[in-house]
């Protein structure tokens, strides 16, 4: 009974002083971007102080993009969303009705105002000489990758692979032959795109890390690159994380125009210029061609040319009894 | 008899046996404990003694310090609270369904941390149970402040009952049963009886629920939502720390953990030895 008692009291409590003000909001993220938001959020900060006068606090959560998806379902009250794929987002519509199904077309580039590709991380020298996708099949190659039922980095290295499959065999059968072979040298699959970081990089598992290529520069430039180094496949898919306004949230909290005013300076000569920094591949043609020397030249391909779109892609994929079940039911 | 036992067991055993079982358990320890103990302090001193204070201080630091006080102060009293209770209820009066409520408290022990947490997610989630009610009037409860209190009340509860139950048992009720002859009243009774008998149990149910509320990370992840400097306890920086590859902060937060833990075992003994001299007395 008291104790009954004493949670209303404390749950009364906490739940009026932690409402928020008016000029905090909550950015819910995935795991690579930890570094990027760190310090775009205090370029925004200037940024929003100089054209409204007002100081705006950004909180940030991280962690896998499908589990960050599910907890804002779940009842985080993030006002932006910035998750590491659509399909994520999108869930956000289907289960809650969070924000409006049209949601992509809001923002320009799809809503990706940066993008990323997939690349391999292998120990220094090469010593399992790791070239192309096709080594990662070979025996006795250990991989590093994160689970795609929770990470979104983890479903573009997996269409990745697949998408490469299908270029070379022409043949749907084939390129899941070869994805299971690929699934067959993972010997742990992390959560999120950063525990997979670890594991490789502190756990020192694994010949091969399938990364995001922007974690992967970060990998290097945090640890050296005396130890690490990039090898960059013949063919890699084009990743787009895309970022949303919670209207649902964004409405109860009243900060939609700090909120969309947040998302919009991404695209800002300035939001770019950060991008670029943390080895995000900018949508700005100018700003790509000034940096283009930074970025390796790798032949890319988009989901829709291969798999229509996100919503196909999951259902086929990575839904229960997915083609991923199959092949990784052992 | 032990005795007796005692003097034949070590004069069956050869010294070699003897030193081999003593070797095996010493690095046993070693391996499991010192190590570790040993291989976190010289991680978090890495990068030198001011780099280790400045970790201490760092702003977000400081709030899931505090954070974790909070719940801990919040847990263990209320804990303290039931514990007492259920320790009186089922030492005191016969009633059916005892064992099962004694079952039942140790519920928490038995699940694990992360479907604990599920279990609030559930009940307070937007799509939970309770979802229209809280929503009706603005209490958030998951992935805010209550929601870690409540996983770490649920996964904390069992200790201090577990501790009291044994001690207020062996002491039975002839002392209470006394001094209401002599005319005390139920609160006196407590007071002046009850609680003198049971303090060192009671002493040590509090510190070792005060050392799970700290430490606790299963649970709470699950309801934390993990907002940086908002919602992140102690074992939870801790980990923010390690993944952004902040290792010798992470490890020089994790080191406040092994305060706590030679704070806790030190406390321990204390009360281990005062319990042992009461029970013989």
């Amino acid at each position: 009974m008291f104790k009954t008692l004493g949670l209303v009291l404390v749950m009364g409590f906490f739940g009026v002083s932690l409402s928020y003000a008016q000029s905090t909001i909550l950015n819910v993220s995935y795991d690579p971007t930890r570094e990027f938001y760190k310090d775009y959020n205090k370029l925004f900060q200037a940024h929003w102080k100089k054209v409204s006068g007002q100081t705006v606090n950004v909180r940030q959560s991280h962690g896998g993009s499908g589990k960050q998806g599910r907890s804002i379902i779940d009842g985080l009250e993030a006002d932006v969303a910035t998750l590491a794929l659509g399909y994520d987002i999108d869930s956000l519509y289907d289960q809650r009705h969070l924000i409006p199904q049209n949601w992509q077309k809001r923002l320009p580039n799809n809503s990706s105002p940066y993008t990323s590709t997939i690349v391999f991380v292998v120990r220094k020298g090469n010593p399992k000489h790791v070239r192309d996708w096709d080594d990662l099949v070979r025996p006795g190659i250990v991989v590093i990758t994160p689970n795609p039922k929770t990470s979104g980095g983890a479903r573009w290295n997996y269409l990745a692979a697949w998408g490469y499959a299908l270029k070379k065999w022409k043949s749907e059968p084939k390129a899941k032959v070869f994805v299971k072979a690929l699934y067959k040298n993972i010997p742990v699959l992390d959560s999120g795109a950063r525990g997979s970081t670890t594991t490789f990089s502190e756990r020192k598992l694994g010949d091969v890390l399938v990364a995001w290529e922007n974690e992967a520069y970060l990998l290097i430039n945090e640890l050296g690159s005396d130890k690490y180094e990039i090898v960059v496949p013949s063919i890699s898919i084009v990743a787009e994380p895309p970022v949303t306004v919670v209207d649902k949230n964004v409405d109860k909290h009243n900060t939609r125009k700090v909120s969309e005013a947040y998302l919009t300076y991404l695209y800002s000569k300035e939001g770019q210029e950060l991008a670029v920094k943390h080895y995000f591949r900018p949508q700005d043609k100018k700003i790509a061609a000034k940096y283009s020397g930074k970025f390796r030249s790798i032949k890319l391909f988009k989901i829709e040319s291969l798999f229509g779109s996100w919503q196909k892609a999951q259902k086929t994929h990575f839904s229960d009894n997915g083609v991923f079940d199959q092949i990784y039911a052992k | 008899m032990m005795n007796l036992l005692k003097i034949t067991r070590t004069k069956t055993e050869s010294r070699f046996v003897q030193g081999l079982l003593i070797g095996v358990a010493l690095f046993y320890l070693f391996l499991l404990l010192f190590l570790p103990i040993f291989l976190i302090l010289v991680s978090a001193l890495k990068k030198g003694f001011p780099m280790y204070v400045q970790a201490l201080r760092d702003p977000e630091t400081w709030v899931a310090i505090k954070l974790s006080l909070l719940v801990a102060i919040v847990a263990v009293p209320l804990n303290v609270i039931f514990g007492l209770f259920a320790a009186w209820a089922i030492t005191k009066y016969a009633f059916r369904g005892k064992s099962l409520l004694l079952a039942l408290i140790d519920l928490p022990l038995s699940i694990s941390p992360v479907i604990s947490g599920m279990i609030f997610v559930l009940l307070f989630g937007a799509n939970g149970f309770l979802a229209s009610f809280l929503a009706a009037h603005n209490i958030r409860v998951i992935f805010a402040v209550p929601g870690i209190i409540l996983a770490t009340l649920f996964v904390t509860f069992p200790y201090v009952a577990r501790e009291v139950i044994p001690v207020m048992k062996a002491q039975g009720k002839d002392e209470e049963e006394a001094a209401m002859t002599l005319g005390a009243n139920g609160f006196q009774i407590f007071t002046k009886v009850t609680l003198p008998n049971i303090r060192w149990g009671l002493f040590y149910g509090v510190v070792l629920c005060n050392a799970r509320a700290m430490g606790e990370f299963g649970a709470v992840s699950v309801v934390s939502g993990h907002i940086r400097g908002v919602t992140t306890t102690l074992p939870l920086h801790v980990e923010i720390l390690y993944n952004e590859y902040a290792f010798a902060a992470a490890f020089s937060v994790a080191s406040l953990f092994i305060g706590l833990a030679l704070f806790t075992l030190v406390l321990k003994h204390i009360v281990g030895f005062r319990l042992k001299r009461e029970g013989l007395k």
